[in-house]
């Protein structure tokens, strides 16, 4: 049964696992998402749905519980926060390697190294060109609320089985740690059918499974790398996700996903009070980055504006999508701090003012 | 008499396991870790377990033991074997799954992920091969290279004041909690092979049990890495790894065996 709740975000994303029947969660606490642990420990769905719940002794621990677990065939989650993943990283390239479905959830905070336990959108590069080593892609979702948050567990593990391959939730400090009203999805019993390729001990009626990421002959690893990036292809034309406000006669964008998307589209909203055509292009899966959608949606702009609780990540991608056929800035602010709506219209203001 | 006649069904005393795939090890002539990866599937068939064991390899030598088992492997990266058994044994509490870990794999860069599955008490097996040397890289000092001991990287022997102590990494496992069955074998002698296969059989078997971690050591030579014929090897580990390793049970039944 549907229920609604009042809950942070990333309490939400605890209890959609739960109700999204995953198999495990493995983890090691961060600030800002050791919610995610302590919910998951607190509820213990050991009991209710059978879904383990293990506190690693480290990120890199964590994630490779999630590659053997993962290995199995079974719904498999963790979570950390920028610092984390970063640990985590080499276990994504072998998982990505091995061709392995599993959520992971970065709750991502101000960087580099220790940075601050503030929301941050820095790790945009890290989440979408690869992060670790090799030529490997995840899929990545940005939820923009506590609902969000809920909704991208199930999206998730879906997506993850449909390509054989990690994905990622990257939310932000302020998404995870607000809250907001959210209504929970329905209790999806746990997986009990064998995936093919798990490794849950050979049948007879079965050849062994083997879970790997090496091959030695470059030929046929080459292969493996064009069957990898076919895949990263039916990403961008099957799973691309984006939202768009105000956009149809919009004369200026704002690109933002996250947290900044929600500031911004109260930006645009003053915007448009004051008569600018504003509007807002929202990806939702930052890789595959929505392209072909932003330039539908900037059929008409003159000028775009890319919002970013960073030092200007994503804009390379907006920049790449639109051919820099219409003048793209970056506004942003670093290192945890937070944009004020405010500030993104006077960003906005000065784009069509041409300064 | 030619070699063909010898060589048939009537005069057979020894046959591998149906478990092996055939596929031609990878291990120089010499080297303890075929005998060791062949008595593993030995076991396993013995035992009837095929359909219920999962087997986790390393980076090393041995990373590609899944050429050779017909069973399902799991391919960890470097360190982190005891970590990919923990996620797999978690979610599948009643099946065998075993790690098989060289020592620079299980000792230096897996030390934590080592520490922590024991401490924690998982129900897995760990085999642990011991040569003192990251053979696979080219003979590198590895955490386990005794003092003295000439490698690529400690050439002039390994100096304890600047590169520090061997770690037995055994001893320290046994005192941890977790543990139930802590052992160090060899494979160097036929006595040695049949003492070490029945260590590891005890070690799948305490998987029933549900007790906590099984540990097995086999210090091993690496003749290729020590630069040594296969005889020579063996009379080197004999000499010098011996009475830095000693042979035998370390813990069984979870309690530590007093010496």
């Amino acid at each position: 049964m549907k229920e609604l709740r009042l809950m942070k975000g990333n309490e939400a994303i605890a209890e959609a696992a739960i109700r999204a029947g995953a198999d495990a969660y493995f983890g090691y606490p961060i600030t800002p998402q050791s919610e995610i642990l302590e919910y998951l420990v607190e509820q213990n769905p050991e009991e209710t749905t059978g879904m383990v719940i293990l506190q690693a002794e480290s990120e890199v621990a964590a994630i490779n519980m999630v590659y053997g677990a993962a290995s199995t065939g079974k719904r498999i989650m963790t979570s950390s926060s920028s610092p984390g993943i970063s640990l985590m990283t080499e276990g994504i390239s072998y998982l990505a390697g091995a061709e392995l479905p599993c959520l992971i959830v970065n709750v991502a905070r101000g960087g580099p190294g220790l940075g601050t336990i503030q929301p941050s959108q820095a790790d945009y590069f890290q989440s979408t060109k690869g992060g670790g080593h090799g030529d490997y892609r995840m899929l990545v979702l940005a939820p923009f609320s506590v609902q969000e948050m809920a909704d991208f567990v199930s999206l998730g593990f879906e997506l993850a089985f449909k390509y054989r391959n990690p994905v990622l939730i990257l939310s932000d400090g302020v998404i995870g740690q607000m809250m907001e009203k959210v209504e929970l999805p329905e209790f999806q019993p746990r997986k009990t059918d064998y995936e093919p390729w798990g490794t849950t001990g050979k049948t007879p009626d079965r050849e062994r499974n083997i879970i790997t990421s090496l091959n030695l002959d470059a030929l046929e690893h080459e292969q493996h790398n064009f069957k990898l990036q076919a895949k990263y292809k039916q990403m961008e034309e099957e799973d691309t996700r984006c939202e768009t406000s105000f956009c149809e006669d919009a004369e200026y964008l704002i690109i933002a996903y996250g947290a900044s998307a929600r500031i911004s589209r109260k930006a645009v909203e003053l915007a448009r009070a004051k008569g600018i055509k504003a509007g807002l292009f929202r990806p939702i899966t930052l890789f595959p980055f929505p392209s072909k959608e932003l330039n539908e949606a900037a059929r008409n702009a003159k000028g775009l504006l890319s919002v970013e609780m960073s030092a200007g990540q994503m804009i390379e991608d907006v920049k790449l999508a639109t051919g820099c056929r219409i003048p793209v800035q970056h506004f942003g602010r670093y290192g945890g701090v937070v944009h004020a709506p405010g500030e993104i219209l006077e960003a906005l203001e000065k784009l069509k003012d041409n300064k | 008499m030619e070699v063909k006649d010898i060589v048939n069904e009537k005069n057979l005393v020894y046959k591998p396991s149906e478990l092996l795939t055939g596929a031609t090890f990878n291990f120089c002539p010499g080297c303890g870790h075929g005998t060791v990866v062949r008595m593993i599937m030995e076991i396993v068939e013995e035992m009837g377990i095929q359909g219920d064991t999962i087997g986790i390899s390393p980076v090393g030598c041995s990373v590609l033991l899944y050429d050779f088992y017909n069973i399902d492997v799991i391919q960890a990266a470097h360190g982190r074997a005891t970590a990919v058994a923990t996620g797999v044994k978690r979610v599948l509490p009643e099946k065998f799954v075993f790690t098989y870990q060289g020592d620079g794999d299980l000792a230096a860069i897996g030390t934590g992920e080592t520490i922590h599955t024991c401490n924690r008490g998982e129900n897995i097996a760990i085999i642990y091969i011991n040569n003192g040397t990251y053979g696979m890289t080219g003979g590198q000092m590895a955490p386990t290279t005794i003092p003295g001991m000439k490698t690529s990287t400690s050439p002039l022997g390994r100096n304890v004041e600047t590169m520090g102590y061997p770690l037995r990494i055994t001893d320290l496992v046994a005192g941890l909690e977790g543990t139930y069955y802590v052992t160090r074998q060899s494979v160097h002698t036929a006595a040695a092979v049949r003492k070490t296969k029945r260590a590891i059989r005890t070690a799948f078997e305490n998987q029933k049990l549900n007790k906590g971690t099984s540990f097995v050591e086999v210090v091993s030579s690496c003749n290729s890495g020590w630069k040594m014929t296969p005889l020579q090897a063996n009379q080197w580990m004999e000499e010098n790894m011996f009475p830095y390793y000693p042979l035998g049970d370390l813990k069984a039944n979870g309690e530590l065996i007093k010496k």
